[in-house]
């Protein structure tokens, strides 16, 4: 299990950051995206793996050991609506620029500099 | 009731936000309200320091009055006052400064001018590392809005790259936030200082890496060299009242290091101690001295107050690290008067006014996205009162600014420099035996390019191209401006009560158990 989400923050992480570093806005809006799917699977990890653990409480308590880590759940769900809602943000800037510059290069100026 | 006080510079400005959006467009009443508010957010930021002064402890907000252990703290020691006021002032400023033309460039202006305060007050006040993540969300979403403000094809092509910069630091950020998290268990920065001596081995090493990737994303705020290229031209591209309220958001990650260094790698962290030191103090002095470099080569108003705003964050971290009162107290200083400096600068040099001085008559296309608002660019405020004899005026807020910011006596600019330079003669405990002594030549030559570097601009804006000068000042302009360097001015004179305040905030700082028993109580605090 924990080899599985290491690989794959692995992954995601890898494919994002070069998706980051290519020169079209929209590579770039998506590698932000995989990097911060990459984080978000981090957070979670962070609360330790467990298979069928309830973060929940319901019920007189058992064993500790019985239960997720709750904190790293919402601090992951609160990351989600934050990333997504700032790359929503960076995906009308990036609208802007194409519109102003009539190019989807990041550091496309246009035909004169404005 | 001084407990309330604590979240008040938190809720005002989100109510007044609010108030700004759901209020519709009736002009005079927005400025009314968004000063109003301005005004009355000093008030409260003024009262959490005094108050905090005055009474021996932090003041200790739990959201919801849930227990400390598991409650959300927002903490108002004599630092995050201190940061209050400074934020508080800019707002004020940035309020009556962008009445009229300013502020019609687009719209919403007021609006995210406040969740920016919002977001930055939060910031300082917060005493948990998740919710330091989240306010640092809101004020850079707000600052992401206020960049944009009046739109055009510099001011997306900057935006774009600051957006983007700003997304990968917030990735940095959590990486490190759950590090520290997954090591510690805890996100309350108090309880973080109290576990921090008792990690085991291998947990430390992972805290560390978690407490450097945090740095790094503290850092990039603080647009240290290597990770503050964006500074510059962010800035410039942004609208003036935007730029000088901008100024602040350096301190913020400066803010956070320090804040963070104290509480978490004082002397008694155990072998953490002392963690990173000499990295912020290299990272410091190379941002300072690329900072110079930048103003010596800067040509127009815009990018020499953006590499300022650089020297002014290299000059605090290198000095920062030093664990001595009186150098701490220096810092402080300079850190309150190079961010109004800075903020005067920008404000300056956008009624200077240079390359993009015309947007007021040709303003980028905006209305048809705004259908219903038929008066973004009225007439009206151009009934405005205007102040004659403009150069003159300008002029004397240019020398003002100079002086400040290169820290040329008489002005506190000079004071908080000499602050900082004479105790770091004396070689205090710092990152390297030399550090002090050598700190103390750099920021003295700082002083002499800043100077350079000012009146070369100087003399370029005022006599060698005197045509270009923009023709008119409106009067809430030039006392929005003229009130931030007189009340500096005074600050020359009435330095005592300030800066009895600043010895107690750096004495404060280097004994973090005070804000501990503060946050956990005085059996916690060792």
């Amino acid at each position: 299990m924990e080899i599985v989400l290491a690989l794959a923050i692995g992954v995601l992480s890898g494919a994002g950051i070069w998706l980051v570093l290519r020169p079209r806005t929209f590579q770039v809006l998506i590698g932000l995206t995989l990097l911060s799917y990459a984080v978000n699977l981090f957070i979670f990890s962070t609360g330790g793996v467990r298979i069928g653990a309830e973060p929940v409480l319901r019920g007189p308590a058992g064993s500790l050991a019985d239960y997720a880590d709750p904190l790293p759940q919402a601090l992951v769900l609160t990351a989600i609506v934050i990333s997504f809602a700032t790359t929503a943000l960076l995906l009308v800037v990036v609208l802007a620029a194409r519109g102003l510059t009539g190019a989807d290069h990041v550091d496309s100026r246009g035909d004169e500099e404005g | 009731m001084i407990q309330h006080l604590v979240i008040l510079p938190i809720l005002l400005p989100l109510a007044t936000a609010i108030l700004l959006l759901a209020g519709g467009r009736n002009r005079p009443a927005q400025a009314a309200v968004s000063i109003a508010a301005s005004l009355g957010l000093l008030v409260a930021a003024v009262a959490l320091a005094v108050a905090v002064n005055t009474g021996e402890m932090s003041a200790i907000y739990r959201l919801g009055n849930w227990p400390t252990s598991v409650a959300i703290v927002l903490v108002a020691d004599r630092l995050a006052a201190l940061m209050v006021v400074l934020a508080s002032v800019l707002g004020l400023v940035n309020a009556v400064f962008s009445l009229g033309r300013w502020s019609r460039l687009g719209p919403y202006y007021a609006v995210f001018s406040q969740l920016l305060l919002m977001g930055l007050n939060g910031a300082f006040l917060t005493g948990d590392l998740f919710n330091l993540f989240v306010f640092f969300e809101i004020l850079l979403a707000a600052s992401y809005a206020l960049l944009l403000h009046g739109s055009g094809r510099r001011r997306v092509g900057a935006g774009l790259h600051y957006i983007v910069i700003n997304l990968i630091a917030s990735l940095f950020f959590l990486i490190g936030v759950s590090l520290i998290f997954g090591v510690t268990g805890t996100l309350n920065m108090a309880v973080l200082s109290q576990r921090i001596p008792g990690l085991a081995e291998e947990s430390r090493a992972i805290f560390h890496a978690g407490a450097a990737i945090l740095g790094v994303a503290f850092l990039v705020k603080a647009a240290a060299w290597p990770l503050g290229f964006w500074l510059p031209r962010t800035y410039d591209a942004a609208s003036a009242p935007a730029a000088a309220l901008f100024a602040i958001m350096t301190k913020v990650g400066v803010y956070a290091l320090l804040r963070l260094g104290m509480l978490c790698f004082g002397p008694d962290a155990g072998p953490s101690a002392g963690f990173g030191g000499a990295w912020v103090f290299a990272t410091g002095v190379l941002t300072l001295g690329v900072g110079l470099v930048g103003m010596l080569a800067a040509r127009d108003v815009g990018r020499l107050a953006g590499y300022s705003v650089i020297v002014s964050a290299g000059t605090l971290l290198a000095a920062l690290v030093f664990r001595e009162p009186a150098v701490i107290t220096g810092a402080l200083l300079y850190m309150a008067v190079s961010t109004l400096g800075a903020a005067a600068f920008y404000l300056l040099g956008g009624l200077v006014g240079g390359d993009g001085a015309d947007e007021f008559e040709d303003p980028p296309l905006l209305e048809a996205y705004d259908p219903d608002d038929e008066g973004l660019y009225t007439e009206e405020d151009e009934r405005a009162v205007v102040i004659p004899a403009p150069v003159g005026l300008l002029s004397a807020g240019f020398l003002i600014c100079t002086l400040l910011i290169a820290g040329i006596p008489p002005l506190p600019g000079f004071l908080a420099k000499v602050g900082m330079i004479a105790p770091l003669l004396n070689q205090p405990p710092g990152p390297f035996p030399a550090a002090g002594p050598v700190l103390a030549t750099i920021l003295i030559a700082s002083s002499l390019f800043s100077l350079v570097a000012l009146a070369r601009a100087g003399i370029q804006i005022w006599w060698a191209e005197p045509d270009r000068i923009a023709p008119t000042i409106r009067l809430h302009e030039g006392a929005s401006v003229g009130a931030l360097l007189f009340a500096l001015l005074v600050l020359t004179f009435a330095i005592g009560a300030p800066l009895d305040y600043l010895q107690n905030t750096a004495h404060e700082l280097l004994e973090p158990g005070r804000y501990v028993a503060a946050v956990l109580g005085p059996e916690a605090g060792r």
